[in-house]
């Protein structure tokens, strides 16, 4: 076994994350503008005002909500790639919930809603989770067929059954109010406070609450031991007595009901209606917040929080600099799940014989 | 090799440890798990390179850096766990890594040619177009050995080669080997047997905490003096037995039958019982059913045939290792980092592995993470599991460590039928001694003990009555100090007759 201190479990993302803001550099340079002006413009974008501070915390919200959920599904050993999807049918679950019942007070609507977009993405994972379990296909493919069917899905529901009366446009109708999350700024304005107006909303406090729900889960029930115990060894699960397949079932319908609720924070939260395609990618985006975040809700947190500096601040840069198109953005992305995914073996590595030269000197043998 | 060190992290795994074999000569090495034996045989063949120190072939300064070196400079290792592609043929086996060329044909013909000069020289007889699938563990040691010939080895380091074997294959093992070392090639056997070491080497070195202890000439050493060397201390070899008669039958097992997905008959028709108060010893060469019998009875297979009863109930299809614990069988499995055990764990967490059921473990769906810290301490200390670190990472700790923390939880919860696989593989001898002891201890409490163990001297050693398992059937049932190594080895080969 090697040995691994303690502080090498922080500094490495951090260093992973360095890289690939140094490889973006090399690019921007590439395309003939200064790196460090750039950076200058995101950062600023994302953490220089208010508003940018909001817009960055909403994009947060939807990535701890789907990094939580890739990272469920991957403490019993499998990779939910299927995020984007079960946001989908969360949102879906939530429209159902809210145009069905537009008549209850808030106090009752708006969790039932909540809890359409839980059970819409669990159900959503489940059926993946399922065919693994009892038949042996693969969750990677399914979880990815799942998303397509899922987005096809909900263009035919809003073009067809769901589609407002009169409106070209694919989506419902406008929900009730009292099925609607309150944004911040209006939370905030009843006790005097007066915050920006940003699309952040009551779902961030839910997100915060989700990455606690998700460590007690996890490292202090029963179940989450039986979720662990199944990715790490699924052999030593059996001898216990835990079903691998049982738990690969619940394990995926927990994940995707953390997918399902990122949908709180778009449609319940902003759109106050069913649109398509309000994922925008936070599925995918979540795959490379629980890489970057060890699967541990902080990790997880801290990582949704980087992406939501890259997502408006790449945003804000696009649009100061025409130059640089929000495809860069993606591209930076893409580096930052390179470095702290596939490559993370690497910078690993070299840690590791850092580690122990410092080590060596420290205690002259 | 002399002056050889090699550091992991933190720990020496060899420090200054000087190791000399003599040409046609068969050199033993023994020592505790962990005390460096494996480490300084990768460092002879190329797996690792030591820190410092030097190695002479022949005489002659030597810098191995790779397998490819060693190989070279006519060093070849017989690995414990066959490195052979199950698919390939013999040949093809053979010829894995030999440069070739681009076609293969003309070195094939060569190494045919080579393997039928080995068949006649020194009986190695193997057909060269058999599937490696279809071979006995006897014959895949067979082509491992040959590989290492074929490619010129004249050093040859056998790393526990008897593990799976037969006494009687064991023999004919030794006696090529005495023929390999007459012919002038040097022999390494890597082994904790001291029997074998006492029956075939010339020469033995002993290894403790990375450091060589001794070198001796066998005629002139004791496997007492040897056992002492391992672990630094006197180690006591055998347990007491004073065998009390045993109690009511706890475990009946009638006709039990097993027909696998293959078709293949694995459990062929098994009875017997196994009362409180005895320890059933299950001899038989791995991989005869004795693996299936135990995963039956834990409630990890279905049999296809039989009935098993537990204290006179029976056992239903359904019930499932959760609910066989509630009535008081608890299972030590056959290879703990497979399932007894989750490495990726801390020792707390896998200390309570299938315990977690347990109400003391935490209300309602919670688990109780300074509860079980609180468990594992308590084994950890009645079961002198070293470090006493309950949060340090299970794959940290050594083999023998890790046994013990199985031990501790299957045994500690006062089972009324212990089912134990492989209770002491890969475990030192301080520890063996003491997990007998605790086995004795358990049976004399009044448990029923149903043990499986390829090691004869064990069942030997621990048994009221024993069992050979042969071809998935029970072939015979002795009462220990009615029989022998050599009797049970017979019946374990299946060439006992049935008669009793």
């Amino acid at each position: 076994m090697t040995f691994s201190p303690r502080w090498l479990g922080l500094v490495l993302p951090l260093a992973n994350v360095a890289i690939a803001l140094a490889a973006a550099g090399l690019l921007v340079l590439a395309i003939g503008e200064n790196p460090v002006e750039a950076m200058g413009i995101a950062f600023r974008g994302a953490l220089g005002s208010g508003n940018g501070i909001g817009y960055t915390l909403h994009y947060a919200t939807s990535f701890v909500f789907t990094g939580l959920a890739v990272a469920v599904a991957f403490h019993a050993g499998h990779f939910n790639i299927g995020g984007e999807g079960q946001a989908l049918m969360g949102g879906l679950g939530a429209a159902l919930v809210a145009l069905a019942l537009p008549d209850l007070p808030w106090p009752i609507l708006l969790p039932l809603a909540i809890l359409g977009a839980a059970l819409g993405g669990a159900a959503w994972a489940a059926v993946p989770g399922w065919l693994q379990a009892y038949r042996g296909s693969h969750i990677v493919i399914t979880t990815i067929m799942f998303n397509f069917i899922a987005g096809a899905l909900l263009v035919y529901l809003l073009a067809g059954p769901l589609r407002m009366a009169g409106s070209m446009a694919l989506e419902t109708a406008a929900f009730a109010p009292a099925a609607r999350l309150p944004s911040l700024a209006d939370l905030a304005a009843r006790f005097g406070v007066d915050l920006p107006r940003t699309p952040l909303n009551l779902s961030f406090a839910m997100a915060l609450v989700a990455c606690l729900a998700v460590w007690v889960l996890i490292w202090r029930t029963r179940l989450g031991y039986a979720i662990r115990t199944v990715g790490a060894n699924a052999e030593a699960a059996a001898y216990a007595g835990i079903s691998p397949a049982r738990v690969t079932v619940i394990a995926l319908a927990l994940s995707g009901a953390l997918a399902g609720l990122m949908a709180t924070n778009e449609i319940l939260g902003v759109q106050g209606r069913l649109i398509n395609e309000f994922a925008a990618g936070a599925g995918f985006v979540g795959i490379a917040v629980a890489l970057m975040g060890r699967g541990h809700p902080a990790g997880i947190l801290a990582a949704a929080l980087l992406f939501g500096v890259l997502a408006q601040g790449g945003a804000e840069l696009s649009f100061e600099k025409p130059a640089i198109t929000r495809d860069m953005i993606v591209v930076i992305q893409g580096l930052v799940i390179l470095f702290s995914g596939a490559l993370e073996g690497m910078v690993r590595h070299g840690g590791l014989v850092l580690a122990q030269r410092l080590g060596r000197k420290a205690v002259p043998a | 090799m002399r002056g050889i060190d090699k550091r992991f992290g933190a720990a020496a795994a060899n420090r200054a440890v000087d190791f000399t074999v003599a040409r046609g000569s068969i050199h033993g090495l023994v020592g505790e798990n962990g005390a460096g034996k494996s480490t300084l045989m990768s460092i002879l063949y190329g797996f690792h390179a030591a820190d410092s120190g030097t190695i002479a072939v022949n005489g002659r300064d030597a810098v191995i850096g790779s397998p490819a070196d060693a190989i070279r400079l006519g060093i070849g290792m017989v690995h414990q766990h066959f490195m052979l592609v199950e698919a390939f043929t013999v040949v093809e086996n053979v010829m894995l890594g030999m440069a070739t060329g681009f076609l293969t044909a003309k070195a094939e013909r060569g190494v045919r040619a080579r393997l039928a000069e080995l068949a006649e020289a020194y009986g190695l007889a193997i057909d060269p177009d058999a599937r490696i699938a279809d071979l006995s563990v006897g014959e895949l040691q067979r082509v491992e050995i040959v590989k290492a010939l074929v490619k010129g080895a004249e050093i040859l380091i056998l790393d526990e080669p008897t593990a799976v074997l037969t006494p009687q294959e064991a023999d004919r093992l030794f006696v090529l080997l005495r023929r390999l070392a007459g012919e002038g090639r040097s022999i390494i056997l890597v082994t904790h047997k001291l029997k074998e070491i006492m029956a075939v080497t010339d020469h033995v070195s002993v290894m403790r905490r990375g450091e060589m202890v001794a070198t001796l000439a066998t005629g002139a050493t004791s496997p007492r003096e040897l056992a002492e060397l391992m672990v630094g201390r006197s180690v006591l070899l055998d347990p007491d037995r004073n065998a009390r008669p045993p109690g009511a039958t706890v475990l009946t097992v009638e006709g039990l039958s097993l027909v696998d997905a293959r078709g293949h008959l694995r459990l062929d028709d098994a009875s017997f019982e196994v009362r409180a108060g005895e320890i059933v010893g299950v001899a038989g060469v791995s991989g005869n059913g004795q693996s299936e019998l135990l995963d039956i009875l834990a409630g990890l297979r279905q049999p296809t045939g039989g009935r098993i009863l537990l204290d006179g109930v029976p056992i239903r299809p359904g019930d499932d290792p959760v609910a066989l614990r509630e009535r008081g069988l608890r299972h030590v499995p056959e290879d703990r980092l497979r399932r007894g055990l989750v490495a990726a764990f801390d020792a707390a967490d896998s200390a309570v592995l299938g315990c977690t059921p347990e109400p003391a473990f935490g209300p309602g769906p919670f688990l109780d993470r300074a509860a079980e810290i609180a468990d594992c301490e308590a084994r950890m200390a009645s079961f002198d599991i070293r470090p006493r670190a309950p949060t340090l990472g299970t794959a940290l700790f050594s083999g023998g460590n890790q046994q013990k923390l199985v031990l501790a939880r299957e045994m500690e919860r006062a089972p009324r039928l212990l089912l134990v696989g492989q209770p002491t593989r890969g475990v030192d001898v301080g520890a063996i001694a003491f997990i007998h002891a605790r086995l004795v201890a358990l049976r004399d409490a009044g448990a029923a003990v149903l043990l499986v163990s390829s090691e004869l001297d064990e069942i030997l050693a621990l048994s009221d009555r024993i069992l050979v398992m042969c071809g998935g059937r029970i072939v015979g049932e002795r009462r220990a100090g009615e029989t022998d190594e050599t009797e049970l080895g017979l019946m374990m080969a299946g060439l006992h007759g049935r008669a009793a």
